[in-house]
């Protein structure tokens, strides 16, 4: 089965500011060296999928910078490989996509040309590891029109953030409610869609012209009576960094778990990324580390408990970090103490500041002095 | 300046790394939690802008090969240039395999005259320092010389270990001696050559022709164009670091200095950085009750344990309770739970069980080879596997690939060893 890969990527997210002022929030930075989409991208390159479409939109920089040609992922591809596909002036039209179907309509090209079959559509800001082919198999076996990846949501989820979904005996979808106040159910769309390359362009051009932009929204949704929509279970671990500060925390906290870390770095193949090459860390004779997860080229000279350091990272003699998050190239200066923070890249903590979130999150941006 | 082709000796065994080159060559040991020592000089080199490098392989090139692939991780991956692995081939003789380091230069005069190599760089494969080439090249050129060697001063009691170097006041080589028993100066040739390419290729066709010449060139090329006034070569003085980690305790040694809080040999440094062919892991997990100090923990490391002035490699898991000090553990070594390893380096692969003790009791002379393995150092050669409750004394050898059924004891004495029963 040839299979195109569509990656959303576009989003601007006020809810991860001010992680996303520079980037999109596909381009934030998890788990020490790693970026949102680097998840996405790598389970469609280990399901075999060797063509790939990032749609992007708002602050690319980060992003392009991060994806380059696609060689980490090995999609630097004489045919297929990776295809960034950005809004663009056009002879006729100077339009921003205004939504998840319109930036695909707007991109026609990619999907009336190359052999493919099928698309699945992801989304840049999930973080979950999955092999696709047995979706793949589903939908061919329900003989489905579309195929949602769909997750029963345990309590530490706010339902009414996610698009619920009520199933019939057999497994089709026969009702979603994005975002319902009052959740009827715990079942949850994760924004992955697995349908037929043909229909998918039908699709966008009885909607897109008129003026509907969303995928779900306005194609989905109104067609569940027509289209055979079908679900399909995915049981592991799976979080949206996009949907708020806290939230992002609370992701890369979990990394910190040894359950998480095997399914997210060990199953289902590796998580590719952009690599640097940087030395081992190093912990000096003053160091303390607990429960924390430290990359390449970063000097652990200071105590750092529950934390996740990311590359070039320096913790100075006597510098105590706790329960935060700190990115690339931040230096946490001596005597310096960070608690419940979220350092972004290139900061300097000054000596012997003392910064505790207490209940609250601080998070300090780029290049910031603290 | 002109085009400069650099040629890396790599077909080395390392005899003296024992079972940590019974299956690949020296040049592709592992060192420094994630590098190999060819790193360090295809590094070297296109830090100094130089791309376009052979690589002349010959004994167990296949790791080596897969590490250096097409050069990518070195952006060696190249449409002019590059980097070339030039493997010994039947030639007009049933077989051509390399006789020493000059002959498998010339071997490869052809790889030469395609780059229109101007000036050659002669370097080694397995040495661990960081050398702006371009300094030597520099120096070559203000020479005029033919050839230039570059040397460092060495203590006088190591000298016989090197070749050594014997100028006049301007630089100019008057006499090279190959280990000579009662060295006549410290400065040390460090193998690392720059030559004009003519002159090389007249030197090497005539060593070719030479039915008494070794083919090496510390041995037999350079004292030779010294002897006959050949030509005029230079000795370029490097006062850097430079390491040829050729005995298992030198390699020891080095790879626990790069833990120092101000090593002399810098990983660091932004502006001369080694690349490798990485693996790709996600970043080191030090666990709660762990304790780490004094080392460098490679990514997809997860330490549960404690770790003491060690280098811990990529991959490497250690468990609950169990205490690594003084060591180098290589990639995706496993370690149980309580057990004690000392003093020891553990190759790729190897699985250490539960309640193990290694590295400890007195000391004993090495029963299999005591002039490698020495240094009160234990080594486990590669994907070997040491069962639960083994203890195992001071300079002590585990082959490589052993299996728990080759462990007749549960406890080795010092200077005792277990090899495969299997024959490869």
């Amino acid at each position: 089965m040839r299979v195109l890969g569509l990656i959303l990527a576009g989003g601007k997210s006020d809810r991860l500011w001010p992680l996303t002022k520079v980037r999109a929030s596909a381009a934030v930075p998890v788990f020490g060296k790693y970026r949102a989409i680097d998840f996405t991208l790598s389970n469609m390159v280990n399901s075999g999928i060797r063509k790939v479409g990032i749609l992007t939109q708002y602050n690319p920089r980060s992003l392009m910078d991060h994806l380059g040609a696609g060689k980490e992922w090995d999609l630097d591809r004489k045919s297929g490989g990776l295809f960034i596909l950005q809004p663009y002036v056009g002879p006729n039209r100077e339009v921003w996509y205004r939504g998840t179907a319109d930036a695909i309509f707007q991109n026609m090209t990619i999907l009336r040309r190359g052999e493919e079959d099928h698309v699945l559509i992801g989304s840049g800001d999930h973080i979950y590891k999955m092999i696709y082919r047995d979706m793949f198999n589903y939908h061919l076996r329900k003989r489905a029109d579309i195929t949602l990846l769909v997750k029963e949501l345990d309590e530490t989820y706010n339902l009414s953030e996610y698009g619920i979904v009520q199933l019939d005996r057999d497994m089709r979808v026969v009702e979603i409610e994005e975002k319902p106040i009052r959740p009827k159910g715990n079942i949850a769309f994760l924004g992955v869609y697995f349908l037929n390359k043909e229909l998918l362009k039908e699709l966008l051009y009885a909607t897109a012209p008129q003026g509907r932009y969303d995928l779900l929204l306005d194609i989905v949704i109104p067609n569940l009576d027509r289209l055979k929509v079908y679900a399909y279970r995915f049981d592991g671990y799976w979080r949206n960094v996009k949907k708020g500060i806290r939230e992002y925390y609370r992701i890369n906290m979990d990394i910190l778990k040894k359950e998480v870390r095997d399914e997210l770095f060990y199953k289902n193949g590796k998580v590719y990324t952009k690599l640097k090459d940087l030395p081992p860390p190093k912990f000096t004779s003053t160091a303390v580390v607990e429960n924390s997860l430290i990359a390449d080229g970063s000097i652990i000279a200071g105590t750092v408990r529950s934390s996740v350091v990311f590359r070039n990272v320096r913790i100075k003699v006597g510098a105590i970090v706790e329960n935060s998050i700190i990115m690339e190239n931040t230096v946490v200066e001596e005597g310096a103490v960070l608690r419940n923070v979220i350092v972004d890249k290139n900061c300097i903590v000054r000596e012997g500041r003392v910064v505790e979130g207490n209940g609250e999150l601080p998070v300090f941006e780029k290049r910031a002095v603290l | 300046m002109g085009n400069v082709v650099a040629m890396i000796l790599a077909g080395g065994q390392g005899a003296r790394l024992g079972v940590l080159t019974e299956r690949i060559a020296k040049p592709a040991v592992p060192f420094g939690g994630k590098y190999r020592l060819i790193d360090f000089t295809l590094s070297n080199c296109v830090n100094s802008g130089i791309y376009r490098v052979g690589v002349l392989t010959q004994y167990r090139p296949h790791v080596l090969a897969k590490h250096i692939g097409i050069g990518r991780p070195w952006d060696l991956d190249r449409k002019d240039g590059g980097v070339e692995i030039l493997p010994p081939y039947v030639g007009r003789n049933e077989s051509d395999w390399y006789k020493g380091t000059a002959n498998a230069v010339y071997q490869n005069l052809e790889f030469l005259e395609e780059n229109d190599a101007e000036l050659v760089l002669v370097l080694s494969g397995d040495h661990v320092y960081a050398m702006n080439y371009n300094d030597l090249i520099d120096y070559h050129l203000l020479k005029g010389a033919d050839g230039t060697i570059a040397c460092m001063e060495v203590p006088l009691e190591e000298a016989s270990r090197f070749g050594i170097i014997i100028t006049d006041v301007e630089g100019r080589i008057v006499d090279f001696e190959e280990k000579p028993l009662r060295p006549r100066s410290n400065l040390a040739s460090l193998g690392i050559y720059v030559f004009n390419y003519e002159f090389l290729k007249k030197v090497l066709i005539e060593a070719e022709n030479d039915p008494n010449s070794s083919h090496d060139f510390g041995k037999d090329v350079i004292p030779k164009i010294l002897k006959e006034n050949k030509g005029s070569l230079y000795a370029y003085r490097f006062d850097g670091y430079w390491r040829d980690v050729g005995t298992l305790r030198s390699y020891w040694e080095a790879n626990l200095e790069l833990v120092l809080p101000v090593p002399s040999f810098n990983l660091y440094d932004p502006n001369w950085r080694f690349f490798t062919h990485s693996e790709e892991m996600p970043p080191a997990y030090v666990a709660p009750e762990a304790k780490t100090s004094i080392s460098l923990v490679s990514e997809g490391a997860e330490v549960y344990g404690e770790v003491f002035n060690s280098v811990i490699f990529q991959g490497v898991r250690i468990g609950r309770g169990t205490v690594v000090k003084n060591s180098v553990i290589m990639t995706r070594t496993e370690i149980g739970e309580n057990s004690h390893l000392e003093n020891v380096i553990v190759a790729e692969n190897v699985k250490i069980g539960n309640n193990v003790r290694m590295g400890v009791g007195e000391d004993a002379e090495n029963r299999l080879d005591p002039k490698i393995y020495t240094g009160l150092l234990t080594v486990v050669g590669m994907n070997s596997t040491i069962p639960d409750d083994v203890i195992i004394g001071k300079n002590c050898v585990i082959g490589v690939g052993v299996k728990p059924k080759d462990f007749k004891t549960k406890k080795l004495e010092s200077g005792d060893y277990v090899l495969s029963g299997e024959e490869w």
